[in-house]
């Protein structure tokens, strides 16, 4: 199982260690740094590094390394999934996970690593019961603390770590009882130069934030459930009452947690909400490049595309681009050749446009790549695949509770091939 | 105000001061100054002398301390253990704690602390928490037990902690029953043959119910767990892959793959025709394509478990090609991989689509992905042969960039195309050539040079080409050298009247003025080749070449087997089996997937009834399974010198063979035949007898000429089954030497050179006494008839049948294994005759248990001691009894065994009976 875990920051340093079994010099961490080394980009680091007596796996995230020292064959896949929970965790305590956070509340993150693995063992991974077990830190908690000595180790018994509901703390009171629901939904796409769809698919994630006082039982049915043929749930969801009637049967945990996500692949599916019409060109002998760039909306059933953002990494042979964005702003990294050009909002009426030179090294040969181009987008008030909630009930409590659902679409990874 | 003031001491005496801290009156104080301590470790600082203060603080009701204390012991125990003994008593006396947390915490801890005197302590609460009322204990306790294992295995087994573990998996509660296969799972890692997690339907069945209960970590430790189980037919796989299913629309992408895993072994042994195998096979494509929309991380090990995957179960995802497309802000790791999955994926019905996709990705800036995606488009043209024109055509477009690194990689993909599609895209040599000079990786060169060597008679200047990269001879690699070498000798023997010089230049080159041995061997061969025997250098220099197919570079499908049961491990993403690199496993089992009871990849081997009445029994072809094929790979395929001492025990070929044993065949023997009989003397007479029968048999029929009786030859390997290779034979003793008489059909359209032959180990030893000698390659369509001597001092192992003997071929293709019978009478030895005194006093000394009796039907015997004396059967008495002719006969076989029959003959009925007594000697 898990042996040892190693946080390394951007500039290769280590400045957490923690161990479960014996403890590993931290000399291990070389192979990693060697590896680090090696990668072209932070993110191109192999996730699992062979060294004579471990293996060193690791997940980049807000840009730590979490390295895991592991000893004997162990699931990669577990290793990784719960590296993310830890990453997750961190995130749930102290609002970011940064090299500073994490510096900031050292004790707090010896005692939840000392809590989620025991012996490399999972043993807490749930938030609902870390928070019983250790109380997050809050400012106004911080002061208490100092003031009368107490100590923001809970005293109880992790209760629901043991009964039918593992997830969902025991006690739970309200005074404004209230379900959330964000259906979230990520188009991945590759467009290819004459604006043909290539491969198109969605990811969906349905979010909530619950609070509802007691053990509340819910049920969430669909308009359309027969979109949601590959999906992935929180444990809470009762399986069988999906495989049977497609309704979402569940006790849902306290708080903040994903409910489930679920992919459709079928292309058909799947509306491609802007287009781009760009023309980038090069020509022999000359040391300039020609920069033209039109969107559009194509399929948003008259939903507004909002916070549009354009990004292209030109090639390296650029030295500078002199474009003229027709509204928002854009920026050039003649370092990086990173072109960003912040769209805002598209108005039907006004297609925005971004065009000019770009000015090559001077007798340098045309390049030979051909920048891709990556758009983000925000379409509010509409789930892209056209899933929609029918409704939302609650049994086993008595009050009424507020409820609240969201639909959101934004492009995932959509590149356009140029 | 944070912790972050705990990093910020960097005072002199620090320690000094914490020491004084830790010493204080004051409670807040006190936890502070622990919190202190606690953040100078996390960071790696020596505090360990602060030990003593620090477990003073241990006697506190302030649960956060306390804790605070047990991570500095754990982590400073093992240095200080003196000390950390005083920390016991309130282990102990915490372990007797009301709050069950509390003695959760205690015992968890102690099992932490890595100290010989401490773990004695241990014992007695490690035993109350194991039976503790509270699950929550218990649960803590059962990974105890594999803490404690790590510390001091041998204690473990003493107190009996095992059994207390196994008896956690009917616990009432999921979460113990999961951690304690969690603990058994690990405990077990270490001792491979304990038969720790004994598994049958009942634990199976509280397994399962757990899953639906227990935390996903523990999901995970029981479907790896269940991965391990064999169950007893096709409806218990069935169900218990209907109650593993929900599991892959969990969140956590372990536990999808490791229901795959499961599923994937499950499926094997359902039959194909089932409804619900077809069902399954859907259910498993959508998991497995969502986990490539997780973190990077994820994906890469998703993707090299996919490919995997694809290998065995083509069908599942052959129609989501596309969600293997490459994005180009992909990690390069996650890129690579998923090129490698499309070019698995790539047919016939998508191909148009993947070489769009290929093209587009060698335009990318990536140097390294661009180079793979290169070799992708010339890997697909090997794959898919329709496209293979449409893929040249791609690499010509690339090789006009003339980007240098992509013009290098497609020319040593062409060559590969030109070795697989012979003659047929010749036609771009010409643009090749225009590139010559940008060469500058080895690789490039030497495919360039090979295709200027192999169609130096359609260039022109072949001559001039070569002799430009001999100009930098030295200071080229070896690979370049070699393949210069090569390629020269070549144009020399198509074109010998213009290029004796170059070839004169390139040999000295090689010979003197190089201190490479390879180089330098490779040299003198061919010049001693080329001034003895033109015609044959020409022979072997410009011999037909095997055709390459995309086969190479399929993981070897007994290799593939194994890691299909080890899906989602680090063998999964290393394709290695573990016991190639995991640390410390010693006698890791190897895993095979179970077979299909109907299907055809079940062992097609002759029924036993059969098998022991006549030696022609149906040749089996073994298929490649378990070891088998990869441990034979690895056997030196020369035979033994003919005239040596036997080999040594501990030679390749005696490991091979005990690899052999030890893996595929006993699962061969296994599925064909029942329980082997148990007395050798006693199993001995059945084959034995089998074999007079046949000898006895020919007795009629044709007149034979004097001489050992020899059968028919039968097929032993189908064409079909050997890639074009049929192999028929039989066997025959001549001049006292046992022959493998063999003819060799080539049914494939291409040459097969390099044949070799091995047996595994056999009944008798025997061995072949000299390589098989096939000197000319055989063409399509040709036979060859070749004989093989074979000796009987090789490795013994006892058969079943008796005469079986399992022989492998190799060729340039590939090894092909079958099996085949030999007639008994073959290793009846000249010597076999027996003095009539000794013969009276041994058949009386022979126990009865050793005799057998059986009947020769319909037999016209004239000269029935002549005829059999050809085949070493000696006749050392005749009596007549009571209008019965008796005939006393012996036997020798070679290895020293003694056969002694009575034949009895009732005049006038054709019916023989005979009665055979054995020893040995």
């Amino acid at each position: 199982m898990i042996h040892s875990l190693f946080l390394v920051n951007a500039s290769g340093d280590i400045f957490l260690e923690k161990h479960w079994k014996s403890v590993v010099s931290r000399s291990v961490c070389d192979y990693f740094f060697e590896a680090q080394e090696r990668a072209t980009e932070p993110e191109n680091v192999p996730p699992v590094i062979p060294t004579p007596h471990h293996y060193l796996i690791s997940v980049l995230r807000h840009r730590i390394y979490f390295v895991a020292v592991i000893q004997s064959e162990v699931p990669p896949l577990f290793v990784i999934e719960f590296l993310h929970r830890v990453v997750d965790t961190f995130q749930d305590y102290f609002g970011v996970c940064t090299e500073a956070a994490i510096k900031d509340n050292v004790v707090v993150v010896y005692e939840l690593l000392e809590e989620m693995l025991d012996n490399g063992f999972p043993l807490a991974t749930e938030s609902n019961i870390l928070k019983e077990l250790i109380k997050p830190p809050t400012i106004l908690r911080t002061m208490v603390n100092t003031i009368t000595g107490s100590t923001n180790v809970g005293e109880q018994l992790p209760t629901g770590q043991l009964s039918v509901v593992p997830w969902r703390r025991t006690g739970v009171k309200y005074t404004n009882n209230e379900a959330y629901f964000d259906v979230v939904e990520e188009i991945d796409a590759i467009i290819d130069k004459s604006g043909s769809t290539i491969t198109a698919e969605i990811q969906g994630v349905i979010d909530a934030c619950v609070k509802l006082t007691g053990m509340p039982d819910l049920t969430l049915s669909f308009m359309n459930p027969r979109l949601l043929d590959d999906v992935s749930f929180h444990p809470c969801v009762r399986f069988k009452r999906w495989e049977a009637e497609r309704i979402l049967s569940f006790i849902p945990p306290d708080g903040n947690f994903r409910l489930l996500s679920y992919h459709v692949s079928s292309q058909n599916l799947v509306a491609i909400p802007v287009y781009v019409k760009h023309n980038i060109t090069f020509r022999e002998g000359s040391s300039q490049g020609r920069f033209d760039l039109t969107l559009g909306p194509k399929q948003t059933m008259g939903k507004a595309v909002e916070s549009v953002l354009v990004s292209s990494q030109l090639p390296r042979g650029v030295l500078n681009a002199n474009l003229n964005p027709s509204q928002g702003t854009y920026t050039f990294d003649p370092v990086t050749k990173m072109l960003s050009w912040d769209v805002g909002k598209i108005n039907p009426q006004k297609l925005p446009s971004l065009k000019g030179t770009m000015s090559l090294q001077a007798g340098a040969s045309k390049p030979d790549e051909n920048p891709t181009i990556n758009i983000q987008l925000k379409i509010q008030q509409m789930a892209i695949s056209g899933l929609k909630v029918n409704r939302l009930d609650m049994y086993g409590e008595k009050y009424k509770p507020f409820k609240g659902i969201k639909y959101m679409t934004k492009a995932g990874k959509f590149q356009v091939r140029t | 105000m944070t912790d972050s003031k705990y990093f910020t001491t960097t005072k002199k005496g620090e320690i000094f001061e914490l020491k004084a801290e830790l010493n204080s009156d004051k409670k807040e104080k006190k936890k502070e100054a622990v919190k202190k301590v606690i953040a100078s470790m996390t960071v790696g600082k020596d505090v360990s002398a602060l030990f003593p203060d620090v477990v003073n603080c241990m006697q506190t009701d302030n649960l956060e301390l306390k804790k605070l204390v047990y991570l500095y012991l754990m982590n400073y125990a093992k240095s200080q253990p003196d000390m950390a003994i005083m920390a016991v008593n309130t282990f102990v006396k915490d372990c007797e704690d009301p709050n069950p947390l509390i003695r959760a915490l205690a015992v968890r801890t102690m099992g932490c602390i890595r100290v010989d005197k401490i773990t004695e302590y241990l014992c007695e609460p490690l035993r109350k928490c194991l039976k503790d009322e509270d699950p929550y204990v218990r649960k803590t306790a059962a990974v105890c037990v594999a803490k404690l294992h790590d510390i001091n295995a041998q204690l473990v087994e003493d107190q009996g902690f095992l059994d207390t573990l196994k008896d956690l998996i009917s616990d009432s509660n999921p979460m113990v029953v999961a951690n304690a296969v969690a603990a058994l799972s690990e405990i077990a890692e270490s001792h491979p043959n304990s038969n720790l997690l004994d598994l049958n339907p009942q634990t199976i069945n509280k397994l399962l119910t757990a899953l639906n209960e227990c935390t996903e970590w523990g999901q995970i430790f029981i479907l790896d767990c269940l991965a391990n189980y064999t169950p007893r037919d096709d409806r218990e796989s069935q169900s218990i892959c209907e109650r593993v299913t929900p599991r892959l629309s969990h969140a956590n992408s372990a536990v999808v793959l490791s229901a795959v895993k499961v599923l994937m072994k499950f499926m094997e042994m359902l039959p194909k025709d089932l409804d619900y195998y077809g069902t399954l096979l859907k259910k498993l494509a959508p998991p497995l394509v969502t986990l490539l929309s997780a973190e990077p991380e994820l994906q890469y090990v998703a993707l090299r478990n996919i490919n995997l995957i694809v290998q065995r179960r083509p069908e599942i995802l052959k129609h989501e090609m596309k969600v293997f497309f490459v994005k180009y802000n992909d990690p390069i790791y996650v890129k690579l991989e998923k090129l490698d999955i499309m070019i698995r994926l790539a047919s016939q019905a998508n191909i148009a689509q993947v070489l769009a996709e290929l093209k587009e990705y060698a335009t990318e800036v990536d140097v390294d992905f661009v180079r793979k995606a290169v070799r992708a488009i010339g890997r697909c043209a090997i794959k898919v042969e329709q496209s293979a024109e449409r893929c040249v055509s791609t690499l010509l477009d690339l090789i006009q960039t003339k980007v240098n690194y992509v013009v290098q990689e497609a020319i040593v993909v062409i060559k590969d195309i030109f070795r697989k599609y012979p003659n047929k895209y010749e036609s771009v040599i010409a643009t090749l050539c225009e590139n010559l000079d940008s060469l500058d990786e080895p690789e490039a060169r030497a495919a360039m040079i090979w295709i200027v060597g192999e169609y130096a008679e359609r260039i022109d200047n072949a001559d001039e080409l070569l002799e430009s990269f001999l100009e930098g001879f030295h200071d080229e690699s070896t690979q370049v050298q070699l393949q210069l070498l090569t390629a020269i000798v070549k144009l020399f023997l198509k074109k010998p009247t213009e290029t004796q010089e170059l070839v004169q230049q390139v040999l000295s080159l090689a010979t003197q003025d190089s201190d490479n041995p390879d180089l330098r061997d490779r040299g003198y061969i061919y010049w001693r080749l080329l001034s003895t025997d033109p015609v044959a250098a020409k022979e072997v220099v410009l011999a037909e070449k095997p055709l390459i197919s995309e086969e190479t570079d399929l993981i070897e499908p007994t290799l593939l087997e194994e890691l299909i049961c080890h899906i989602g491990t680090l063998a999964s993403v290393y394709h290695k089996p573990p016991s190639a690199f995991v640390e410390g496993s010693r006698g890791v089992q190897h895993k095979r997937l179970p077979g299909s009871a109907g299907s055809g990849e079940s062992v097609d081997s002759p029924d036993p009834g059969s098998a022991a009445g006549a030696s022609e029994a149906p040749p089996a072809v073994i298929p490649s399974q378990g070891d088998l094929l990869g441990d034979l790979l690895n056997l030196d395929l020369t035979p033994p010198t003919t005239t040596g001492p036997p080999p040594a025990p501990s030679s390749g070929m005696q490991l091979g063979a005990m690899d052999l044993l030890g893996g595929g065949l006993d699962s061969l023997m296994g599925a064909g035949f029942g329980a082997a009989p148990a007395a050798m003397p006693a199993s001995f007479s059945a084959p034995v007898s089998g074999g007079l029968d046949d000898l006895f048999d020919l007795g009629g029929g044709v007149g034979m000429p004097m001489g050992a009786y020899s059968p028919p030859k039968t097929i032993w390997l189908p064409a079909m089954k050997a890639k074009g290779l049929e192999i028929s034979g039989t066997f025959a003793r001549r001049a006292g030497v046992i022959q493998m008489e063999m003819t060799l059909t080539n049914k494939a359209m291409s040459v097969m050179t390099d044949f070799a032959i091995q047996f595994n180990r056999n009944s008798f030893g025997l061995a072949p006494a000299g390589p098989l000698q096939i000197l000319t390659p055989l063409s399509p369509n040709q036979s060859i008839e070749a004989s093989l001597p074979l000796s009987t001092v090789g490795p013994v192992m006892k058969m079943e049948p008796l005469t079986n003997l399992q022989v492998a071929v190799k060729n340039n293709i590939d090894v092909f294994y079958f099996s085949c019978q030999y007639p008994i009478s073959m290793l009846f030895v000249e010597d076999g005759k027996m003095e009539r005194q000794v013969f009276l006093a041994t058949w009386k000394d022979i126990p009865n248990d050793n005799e057998s009796q059986f009947q020769i039907k319909d037999c016209h015997l004239n000269a029935t001691s002549n005829k059999l004396q050809g085949s070493n059967v000696f006749t050392i008495a005749k009596r007549t009894v009571e209008g019965q002719d008796m005939l006393y006969q012996s036997m020798k076989l070679t290895n020293g065994i003694w056969v002694l029959a009575e034949l009895r003959v009732q005049t006038g009925n054709p019916n023989y009976t005979v009665s055979t007594l054995i020893f040995g000697v």
